[in-house]
């Protein structure tokens, strides 16, 4: 994994219907980080992800990754580096088989058919389904489907996960199994949630945002215990930071 | 809903056909591509007063859907939803063709006999490429496709075609579902409903297959839809296409069904 940074600089970006969903945001994110984008419902968070990965283009400002300005010429080169699981995974898996599915982004590269078998095994055992390989993406649950995304991004070998609501929709036992298999990547992390719980868990840093600017960038723990900080992204604290529901006792 | 969820499952279930195993499902792709092509076009070959001389190529199907033990239900049922096209085509010979034309002794009236033929000749070909989908899927005969040189952009249009055949049905599901769990006094969609509803599912569809093209592009889509690459065609491959190519073309060339009516009345002696 080669060295890089993920940065945005001063973005902005307007839907076609003037809404301005990212309003001046900047931030550096060091190889290896784990970080989670937190905000209400419609703070921007996918639009920024969107951004970060070329699907959309910033109005102003620009996205680099790892030293190199993120552009239509390069775009091509720069999304290798990333991998991208989107909110719903019916999204990302269309094939007919999961392994077709998984294989479908190093068949892009027109990488040989052995490395691509070896890449398929290798994506699937990380997030612990190539008992799925042969199975039908629409036969699965809603936790395997969601493994089986991240390992049709993993077989690419990116440098950075970008990770867009990756537990949402999931059962409990799902989940915590989904927070293990990312908890031990040793990618960079970009993560949008309002599970603040696994953000607590999984991420080290968190940027807060509300009206498409960022509005703290702190350390996880510090960030999501500033209660006066969530009720103004109109979030509330981690439950696992919050006093007991019965006895109305403070967490210790 | 039920159709659209029934029509869902139908599509899934030619892609779970194809993941069998048997002596079918294990041969390339292009000999089973290749074996039908040339079946289809001799069958398609005779001419229009052809019928009796049809029945050998029943063969073809049959074994086909007996030696990759393909269910009949399913093909069946798909069958059905063409067989009025094929009707529909062939049905404006006896309303315009008033002629007759002597079988086997028999003055019958040629309209009818060319729709029969057309009936025959439709329906064998459908089934054999129905049950070419159900023993390769649709990820194989894109393969072979391109090993025939067919020009990338047709194998991606049919491909993607085919995957937003998925997505359309699922979003019309949804949204006549919606429907359904408030419209409280009415079975069906109501007329005034229609234009809304078919208006929601296109754009919910667009929407849908916007954010697949994203996510088919982030893993280095770029206009070719790589399956990957099916072994070579070995010998038993060969012998397949070689076989099935041999027995249509003696199906075409010989009249076997009058050949052995023949032999049993001794009316050719």
């Amino acid at each position: 994994m080669s060295h890089h940074i993920t940065e945005g600089k001063d973005l902005f970006y307007a839907y076609p219907d003037g809404h301005q969903a990212v309003n001046g945001i900047s931030f550096r994110i060091h190889h290896g980080e784990s970080v989670g984008i937190i905000g209400a419902n419609g703070a921007g968070k996918s639009t920024l992800l969107m951004l970060l990965t070329g699907i959309l283009m910033p109005a102003n400002g620009e996205v680099i990754i790892g030293e190199v300005r993120l552009n239509k010429d390069n775009m091509a080169m720069i999304r290798q580096r990333l991998g991208m699981v989107f909110q719903n995974p019916d999204d990302q898996l269309f094939m007919t088989t999961v392994h077709d599915d998984v294989a479908f982004g190093p068949r892009n590269l027109k990488i040989d058919e052995p490395q691509v078998e070896q890449r398929v095994v290798s994506a699937l055992e990380q997030v612990g389904i190539l008992h799925l390989k042969d199975r039908a993406p629409f036969h699965l649950s809603a936790g395997e489907k969601r493994a089986a995304a991240i390992a049709s991004v993993l077989s690419l070998m990116p440098d950075i996960l970008i990770l867009d609501e990756p537990t949402s929709s999931l059962d409990p036992k799902s989940r915590r199994r989904l927070m293990k298999i990312l908890g031990g990547f040793e990618h960079t992390k970009i993560i949008t949630s309002h599970d603040l719980d696994m953000v607590l868990d999984i991420c080290q840093r968190v940027i807060v945002m509300k009206d498409g600017q960022a509005i703290a960038d702190g350390p996880a723990k510090g960030v999501l215990t500033n209660k006066v900080l969530m009720e103004e992204a109109g979030l509330e604290m981690p439950l696992s930071l919050q006093g007991c529901p019965v006895c109305g006792g403070e967490k210790t | 809903m039920s159709n659209i969820v029934n029509a869902m499952y139908n599509i899934r279930q030619f892609d779970e056909l194809a993941r069998r195993d048997s002596l079918i499902h294990r041969m390339h792709p292009l000999a089973k591509l290749l074996a039908t092509l040339v079946y289809t076009v001799l069958l398609v070959s005779y001419d229009k007063y052809a019928t009796i001389a049809l029945l050998p190529f029943v063969f073809f199907p049959v074994y086909v859907a007996a030696a990759a033990k393909i269910p009949l239900e399913p093909l069946l049922k798909r069958l059905l939803y063409i067989e009025p096209m094929i009707v529909g085509i062939g049905l404006l010979n006896p309303l315009f063709d008033h002629g007759t034309v002597v079988v086997l002794g028999y003055a019958i009236s040629s309209g009818w006999l060319i729709f029969l033929s057309i009936f025959l000749k439709g329906t064998l070909a459908v089934t054999s490429a129905l049950l070419l989908i159900a023993t390769t899927g649709m990820d194989g005969v894109a393969l072979s496709l391109r090993k025939l040189m067919v020009p990338k952009i047709f194998v991606l249009q049919m491909m993607l075609t085919y995957r937003y055949i998925s997505v359309l049905l699922e979003e019309a599901a949804r949204t006549v579902q919606a429907y359904d769990l408030r419209a409280f006094s009415s079975q069906r969609l109501k007329r005034e409903v229609w234009g809304p509803l078919l208006g929601q599912i296109l754009i919910r569809t667009m929407d849908r297959a916007q954010r697949i093209y994203d996510a088919m592009c982030l893993r280095g889509f770029s206009g070719e839809y790589c399956i990957g690459k099916a072994a070579r065609p070995g010998w038993k491959d060969i012998i397949y296409v070689m076989t099935w190519g041999v027995l249509s073309a003696a199906f075409r060339g010989i009249n076997l069904p009058l050949w052995l009516g023949n032999l049993l009345t001794g009316a050719g002696k």
